[in-house]
């Protein structure tokens, strides 16, 4: 779950956005949150390539979009409705946007 | 090799059994694309088997029975390890299955379950439609295509993200949790609209496949059971019961198709608009702001209580379209307004909104716009440009009772061709 900074929503809808200290302690008790991380300000970001073998290093997130990247968390789930219900009683679904995006079965270095 | 008495059993058990047995495949397996596959694998079989042996008593039972051991054997010879318990008690339950009582109990809920995964909201709506159509109802994917105005290729891709979305994004085939059903529905009733439409006028074949819209009309009657409070449900009831109910006026003695303006209107099938009418009402009862359906159905019962065309309450069937049209914006929509328009104030002016209509060239590929353009012409009285409109209606025509019933058209407005 991809957590987005999201400019666009009213601050009723950030009035309206549930505690996170609420979230976790719903969540972390099933054992379907297996781990999370908040970054640092997007202007803090650092994008890196590497073309016909140069380095490019450049200031700055790797797209120019009003909508950032600002965490992620690991869920669980067994299928996409569960991991929708967690999502949508997080405050970044009232202040932002999750994202969901399934892990790749052979994405892990356990696989 | 394939024969004809072959071919048309499957043909036949296919219609009957597909849904039933993709279903139950899925809800036992939890694995769709295995159900789509070994149905899939099934067909196949029967065509090749059937061509030398002769088609068994019972084709639907032998289709049943091929594609649940062919989901036996996939299962059986998979490798992973992963969730080897899950495996053994799936695989148990599919024996069982082959006791089809006990599987006919299951098989409302199981279509349920089934449209509701293909009707996701997580999958894009044209693809939910999409989906549906083609799992559900056993669409060919050239049909699916044409109820959405694109070619079968566009068709063709838009079904296989999707069903790469169903099972790499981990939609399950299950009911909603009834805080989500409501909003799970409007994408279920698209797919029983689509359905219903493509029923009574279809691709290919006969004009008119009667048991597509009956099916849709019995998928409508569930949904009322399973969403009673929801007007827009008893909406499309009623909207689709109105349609149906002029079914057999849309032939006649010959069984060439008339218009809804020269249709027999005591040929209407009155119990069916009493019974859209009850919907209809019920609808009303429940409130809130009139929908897509509701709209739909307001313009429905106003034609199907009406005596003849030209007494038709023209000003409010406008009325519903301009509701319909800030509501739900679409070229088809504007076009059925530009009709009622028409009708209200004289061909010109529907002329002239259509002129609008094919400036904006989202209709291109509609192939009723020339044919009603030549209507327009012919009730203005403009006989030369009727002709030309009708040969170019003629020349779009999908199907060949279509066709035939320009041509007779035509032949009013230019007797000597």
């Amino acid at each position: 779950m991809f957590v987005v900074g999201d400019p666009d929503h009213t601050q009723e809808d950030a009035a309206a956005a549930p505690d996170l200290e609420e979230w976790f302690s719903s969540v972390k008790p099933t054992g379907k949150y297996l781990q999370g991380v908040r970054l640092q300000e997007v202007e803090d970001a650092t994008t890196i390539r590497v073309r016909s073998g140069q380095l490019l290093i450049t200031d700055g997130p790797f797209t120019e979009s009003k909508e950032w990247i600002a965490g992620f968390a690991i869920l669980d789930c067994a299928d996409l409705d569960e991991a929708i219900e967690i999502a949508a009683r997080n405050p970044m679904a009232y202040e932002g946007r999750l994202e969901l995006r399934p892990i790749h079965s052979m994405g892990g270095p356990d696989d | 090799m394939i024969t004809d008495a072959a071919a048309l059993a499957v043909t036949r058990a296919v219609r009957a059994e597909r849904l039933r047995i993709v279903a139950t495949l899925t809800r036992i397996t939890g694995d769709w694309n295995l159900a789509e596959d070994c149905f899939q694998d099934a067909i196949e079989r029967a065509l090749d088997r059937w061509a030398t042996d002769g088609v068994p008593d019972n084709p639907a039972a032998w289709i049943t029975t091929a594609a649940r051991n062919r989901a036996l054997d996939v299962l059986r010879r998979r490798q992973t390890e992963h969730d080897k318990l899950e495996k053994v008690h799936t695989l148990a339950k599919l024996e069982e299955s082959a006791d089809r009582d006990s599987e006919a109990e299951q098989y409302g809920d199981d279509q349920l379950r089934l449209l509701f995964m293909c009707c996701h909201p997580a999958l894009p709506l044209p693809g939910r439609v999409a989906l549906t159509l083609k799992t559900v109802t056993g669409l060919s994917t050239r049909e699916v295509a044409r109820a959405f105005l694109v070619s079968e290729a566009t068709m063709s891709q838009r079904l296989l993200r999707v069903r790469n979305k169903i099972t790499n994004a981990g939609i399950s085939f299950r009911t909603p949790p009834a805080h989500r059903l409501a909003e799970r529905t409007a994408g279920v009733l698209s797919v029983v609209y689509l359905l219903f439409n493509e029923g009574y006028a279809a691709t290919e074949g006969e004009p008119f496949r009667d048991e597509l819209s009956l099916e849709a009309i019995r998928l409508a009657d569930l949904l009322t059971e399973l969403l009673p409070l929801d007007d827009e449900v008893h909406s499309l009831r009623a909207l689709l019961c109105f349609q149906n109910a002029r079914r057999a006026a849309r032939v006649d003695a010959d069984g060439e198709l008339v218009t809804m303006e020269e249709q027999d209107r005591a040929r209407w099938d009155t119990v069916q608009i009493a019974s859209g009418l009850d919907s209809l009402i019920l609808a009303r009862a429940i409130g809130g702001s009139p929908g897509y359906y509701r709209l739909q159905a307001e313009i429905a019962a106003l034609h199907a209580t009406a005596l003849d065309a030209a007494s038709t309450d023209w000003g409010g069937i406008v009325a519903h379209f301009d509701a319909l049209i800030d509501l739900h914006s679409s070229p088809v929509i504007a076009l059925n307004r530009a009709i009622a328009v028409g009708f209200r104030d004289g061909p010109d002016a529907g002329l002239a909104l259509l002129a609008d209509l094919e400036a904006d060239g989202d209709l291109e590929s509609y192939p009723l716009l020339p044919a009603i353009r030549a209507d327009f012409l012919r009730r203005a009285n403009r006989p030369e440009e009727a002709t030309a409109a009708y040969r170019q209606a003629i020349s779009a025509a999908s199907t060949e009772a279509e066709r035939r019933l320009l041509l007779r058209k035509l032949h009013e407005v230019a007797p000597l061709d």
